[in-house]
């Protein structure tokens, strides 16, 4: 593969085809755990780690798996790397662990991962899917980041960030509205992001959100 | 949150509006969002989720407290958890299709993809968390699933007529409909607190 398409590969997870903003796909994830911009990086960089090492082992092992079988296979790939994801932020950051909750287990159902392995990894070498799970997962992190700051900032009205405040509007006056850390909050932000999307890339007409979540609807319907 | 000693009641209520599975803690969002666009088909998906719900929780009960507890294996919760439900939703493809052709008719199409929805897989861990007793896991479930159907019905209802109705140009398509599930998902914010839970 020549130097430019890896390139492609790399990028288009960004924006191109940002798996939160442009196939709404992880949403689960990505609404539950994007009240404050922390924890919404570490459940981006939990899904990242996932996805780069079952991109890696799929990719290597792509010709010995049979066809037929390739499903529940990658399940089982996935479901390891998640296990372990869980037990590494269990033992070293536990507050993580209590504010993401049952997500972390549930990385193993999110979409993005299952659909990598199915649509890129299983079909491109090693490079290649290292590479798209590097920009899918970036594409994911910023998504889920940039939902989370802005959660935090309308809803406590300060932004902090692996234990720092980058932040504050409190002195300023600013009195926060609560409803933004809270569950209606992250429809309402997400929905705003994906139209402020679509007028970045001018996007005409309405898009049909049922084909881009392709791997949770059935192709007939 | 939830525990063995609050009265089945509470338990089914809890699930079914104030801890409402897709709007508040934001599980099964894909399904919600991919097949709410017609009322049959939200039908149809809100059947097949709670029959397999209800089933896929008693299963998953079962081998948690007979399989891996007694042999020290809870590392393979999760692997194990997403096999059983994979191999339980083709079990019950595979009978309906024999057995009852009209259900599977009405289901048929929905049951694959319930393998990925992560409210399945949500639920049964959630069971296992809160340590529920078995008839307070199929209470739980039931509720569960029925705050789903309810869930996705209401949106699929709205969604019919928003599709009628002039809507700005920037939010057309899927904004309008993340707009619309915060909305309701504010409404079932208002029952928080109701009979002290």
């Amino acid at each position: 593969m020549s130097k430019h398409s890896n390139w492609n590969v790399l990028t288009q997870g960004l924006f191109k085809e940002n798996p939160v903003l442009i196939l709404m796909i992880g949403l689960c994830p990505a609404l539950a755990t994007s009240s404050n911009a922390n924890d919404a990086f570490g459940m981006g960089v939990a899904t990242m780690a996932v996805l780069l090492a079952s991109n890696i082992l799929i990719s290597v092992t792509r010709k010995f798996v049979p066809e037929e079988i390739r499903i529940p296979i990658f399940i089982i790939v996935i479901s390891t790397f998640v296990t372990i994801v869980d037990y590494i932020i269990h033992a070293y950051a536990i507050e993580l662990y209590a504010s993401l909750g049952i997500f972390i287990p549930l990385i193993v159902v999110n979409c993005i991962i299952l659909g990598r392995a199915e649509a890129f990894a299983s079909k491109n070498a090693l490079i290649p899917s290292i590479l798209d799970a590097l920009g899918m997962g970036t594409g994911f992190i910023l998504a889920i980041t940039i939902l989370g700051a802005i959660r935090e900032l309308l809803g406590n009205g300060s932004i902090s960030f692996l234990g720092r405040e980058l932040f504050n509007m409190q002195a300023a006056g600013f009195k926060p509205a609560l409803l933004f850390i809270m569950p209606p909050g992250a429809f309402i932000v997400l929905g705003f992001m994906i139209a402020g999307v679509k007028r970045l890339t001018r996007e005409k007409g309405c898009e049909d959100l049922e084909k881009k979540a392709s791997c949770c609807v059935p192709p007939s319907v | 949150m939830i525990d063995n000693g609050m009265g089945w009641h509470m338990i089914f209520l809890s699930a079914f509006l104030i801890n409402n599975i897709v709007l508040i803690r934001f599980l099964g969002l894909c399904s919600f969002f991919g097949v709410s666009n017609q009322f049959d088909t939200a039908l149809g998906m809100s059947m097949a989720v709670t029959f397999v719900m209800t089933m896929a929780s008693i299963v998953t009960w079962f081998a948690w407290h007979f399989i891996l507890l007694p042999l020290h294996l809870e590392f393979l919760k999760i692997a194990l958890f997403i096999l059983v439900i994979a191999a339980l939703v083709q079990l019950i493809e595979l009978y309906l299709k024999k057995m009852i052709p009209t259900i599977y008719e009405a289901m048929g199409i929905f049951l694959p993809l319930i393998t990925t929805n992560c409210a399945i897989l949500g639920l049964a861990l959630l069971n296992i968390d809160y340590s529920l007793s078995f008839f307070n896991t199929i209470v739980y479930s039931l509720g569960v699933a029925m705050g789903y159907s309810l869930a996705i019905l209401i949106f699929s209802g709205i969604r019919e007529r928003i599709d009628i109705a002039p809507i700005p140009h920037i939010l057309q398509g899927s904004p309008i409909i993340f707009i619309m599930a915060g909305l309701m998902s504010m409404i079932f914010l208002g029952f928080s607190h109701l009979f002290g839970l």
